[in-house]
């Protein structure tokens, strides 16, 4: 049976400390207003009030990282053509990150099949980010009360999700129940800073999660939403009026669990430099800005419509009808214009509804 | 009639000569506004200003241009309109403003701070307001702030809490916040040694996330789509994550405000990371109002100090040196 124990709030930082030897350990940190995963530091008791503000998602899909370094030689055997060098970088140290969102750790579900190559069937798979993934241990917590943003069970997951996580936490008395889900998991849960869970704390953690479960309204039947989005596509009046108020910054992409656009730039100095992939959002200007100069997403409005549109509708097209939205609501959280995604998928269901007559 | 039904009758009866009314409505949660864009009556029953009604309407009037809006601006959104128009960004003539006496907004930062170790901000389930407090209910308790405690610090150093500029003004003038220096809070900060200051930035730079929230939610920022921080051809800035890239911008968006930013804080409320880069820019208006006797926005006739030329700066004694 998988291993099941139990920790105190109290002693977290030394089981932390412990995990620490081995791999980086990434805790919530308050700074400001902000709460940010931050390499645990030790004595450090994490932030276990406050959400994190930003997602996990930078510690597997890092906001830049180098590809390869380049290197052109001036080779003499061929006459001064340029011989051109490449170097690898290193492979990625293992990670842990603690007190990751029910709703987070299910969004790297959403990243795997398309980094996996599944539209290739294997064939072009992203090994940079698939290193990362499989040496990073998730070790999710139960979340005990909604914000006014989450809406997790809209897009199929929960407060008690358990999906994607290696730990799955949960809030007893006094500390957490953990149990194992994951070989990585069983790994971490291997530790003298921990004990057994009693009875009393398994009944504990199940009503627990019950009663997250059952502190989310009810979920709105969002099954018409694809093909509804689908049918606004060239109805930019629908989309100027979402978006009317729309910043087009980054602040909704780049704080989601599951956008995961980037893009690829050479920076060299002289004959030699590094290949870096960097986070990029359709939300801004230069996302798809052909070589001509033109960009079919032009204007906040067609923006907008990119990114609700591929999450509710055009990922779902391509992976068996799952939106690629975990409902975390960060988004809208933290959107400085107040823009609600969840208001937009409704909008465009009702809009549609109308047409249907 | 209270102010607000004051507000609402002054927009429905602009309504019919302009293609929409900017305002505000409630938001997403109960602690947060969102713009409003009011086109039907219906829009303006939703119209709601007063202590949730942060964001700057003047961010969104350029791209009206060509077309007659209104606009309701509290104090601060009439410097941001006033400095557009003096940088002839906008046209006068297309412009209704609806101004009235703002008795300062929500830092949501700060409602963040007062409940910490608490209860998340974000779980609010509802909120009363009063004059004095705002009352938030939670699912298991319910928390009392006072107002003071939790308005933005631009409103408690405000000096135009009356729009200064305006075609329809609704309600009694009031007094401002201050009278004396609004940059006197700087000093505590400025006399930190330069290597104190270095790393505060880079503390908090470090968790910049280069969102830009900031750059788009500042009403005199230009450039936006064509910034040099993003700019592939040429490449000024490295894509790395770096902190000198991220400090880097600030900079540049600081400098390319200098004696053209209002103050109107819209940069540091947007930014997600609760990052203080208002602080930057105010250093840098302190210094522009003292180098060429402006203040930015305050009057829409002036011309900008750094927009034009003069050949002796009225309080730059070059040839005394
Ligand atoms: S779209 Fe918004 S709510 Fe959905 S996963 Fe992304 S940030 Fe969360
Ligand atoms: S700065 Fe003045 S005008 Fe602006 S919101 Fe605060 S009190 Fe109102
Ligand atoms: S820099 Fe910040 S404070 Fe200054 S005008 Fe822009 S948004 Fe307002
Ligand atoms: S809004 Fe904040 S996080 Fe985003 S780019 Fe500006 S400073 Fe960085």
């Amino acid at each position: 049976m998988a291993t099941q124990k139990y920790i105190a709030f109290a002693d977290i930082p030394a089981w932390l400390e412990e995990l620490s030897a081995a791999q980086t350990v990434y805790a919530p940190r308050r700074e400001g207003k902000a709460v940010v995963y931050r390499p645990w530091q030790k004595g450090e008791q994490p932030e276990l009030v406050e959400r994190p503000t930003e997602s996990a998602k930078h510690i597997v899909f890092p906001r830049a990282e180098e590809l390869f370094r380049f290197n052109y030689q001036q080779a003499p055997e061929t006459g001064g053509s340029k011989k051109l060098s490449l170097a690898e970088p290193a492979d990625p140290a293992p990670a842990v990150v603690f007190a990751a969102l029910p709703c987070d750790t299910r969004g790297f579900l959403f990243f795997d099949p398309v980094y996996s190559g599944s539209g290739t069937n294997g064939k072009f798979q992203d090994i940079y980010y698939l290193k990362r993934r499989a040496c990073t241990t998730l070790i999710t917590r139960t979340c005990r009360a909604p914000l006014a943003t989450c809406f997790c069970n809209w897009t199929g997951g929960g407060p008690a999700n358990r999906e994607g996580a290696d730990v799955l936490s949960t809030d007893v008395e006094g500390g957490l129940f953990l149990e194992a889900l994951t070989e990585k998991g069983e790994a971490v849960l291997k530790s003298a800073a921990l004990s057994p869970a009693t009875e009393a704390h398994i009944s504990a953690a199940q009503s627990s999660r019950d009663k997250a479960a059952r502190s989310m309204g009810d979920a709105p039947d969002l099954g018409r939403t694809p093909p509804a989005l689908i049918s606004l596509f060239e109805n930019l009046d629908f989309w100027r009026e979402q978006s009317a108020g729309c910043l087009s910054c980054g602040a909704c992409t780049y704080l989601c669990p599951t956008c995961y656009c980037f893009n690829i730039t050479d920076e060299s100095n002289g004959i030699s430099g590094v290949r870096l992939r960097s986070w990029d959002a359709c939300m801004f200007a230069l996302f798809t800005l052909e070589a001509s100069g033109h960009n079919p997403r032009n204007g906040r409005a067609a923006r907008l419509r990119n990114r609700v549109g591929h999450k509710f509708s055009y990922y779902p097209g391509l992976h068996e009808g799952r939106f690629s939205c975990c409902g975390c609501g960060r988004c809208i959280k933290s959107c400085p214009s107040s823009i609600d995604i969840r208001r937009i998928v409704q909008n465009a269901l009702a809009a549609t509804e109308a047409s249907r007559g | 009639m209270s102010l607000h039904t004051e507000l609402q009758t002054a927009i429905k009866a602009i309504l019919p000569d302009v293609s929409c009314v900017i305002g505000w409505s409630g938001g997403p949660d109960a602690l947060r506004g969102a713009p409003l864009f009011m086109r039907s009556e219906d829009d303006v029953n939703n119209f709601s200003g007063g202590f949730f009604a942060v964001n700057n309407p003047a961010l969104y009037l350029p791209e009206y241009k060509g077309s007659k809006v209104a606009v309701v601006a509290k104090g601060c959104d009439s410097r941001s309109i006033g400095q557009l128009l003096a940088e002839k960004l906008i046209n006068r003539e297309e412009i209704h403003i609806i101004g009235f006496p703002c008795q300062g907004v929500i830092d949501n930062a700060k409602v963040v701070a007062a409940l910490a170790g608490k209860v998340e901000a974000g779980q609010v389930t509802a909120v009363e307001e009063t004059d004095e407090t705002i009352e938030l209910s939670f699912p298991d308790q319910t928390i009392s702030l006072k107002k003071t405690d939790v308005m933005a610090d631009k409103c408690s150093r405000c000096l135009y809490p009356n729009a200064l500029i305006s075609d329809t003004f609704v309600g009694e003038k009031r007094e401002p916040a201050i009278t004396e220096d609004p940059y006197a809070d700087l000093a505590a900060f400025e006399a930190l040694p330069l290597e104190e200051r270095q790393a505060f930035w880079e503390k908090e730079m470090s968790r910049c996330i280069r969102c830009y929230a900031c750059r788009n939610a500042c009403p005199l920022c230009v450039c936006r789509d064509h910034c040099a921080a993003e700019s592939r051809n040429p490449e000024w800035v490295t894509q790395a994550d770096g902190v000198r890239e991220k400090l880097f911008f600030q900079i540049i968006h600081a400098s390319h405000l200098a004696g053209r930013c209002t103050g109107c804080g819209e940069c540091q409320r947007a930014c997600p990371m609760g990052i203080p880069v208002l602080l930057l820019k105010r250093s840098l208006s302190r210094r522009t109002e003292e180098l060429f006797a402006y203040r930015a926005g305050v009057d829409a006739e002036a011309t900008p100090p750094l927009l034009t030329f003069t050949l002796e700066e009225p309080r730059i004694q070059e040839r005394e040196w």
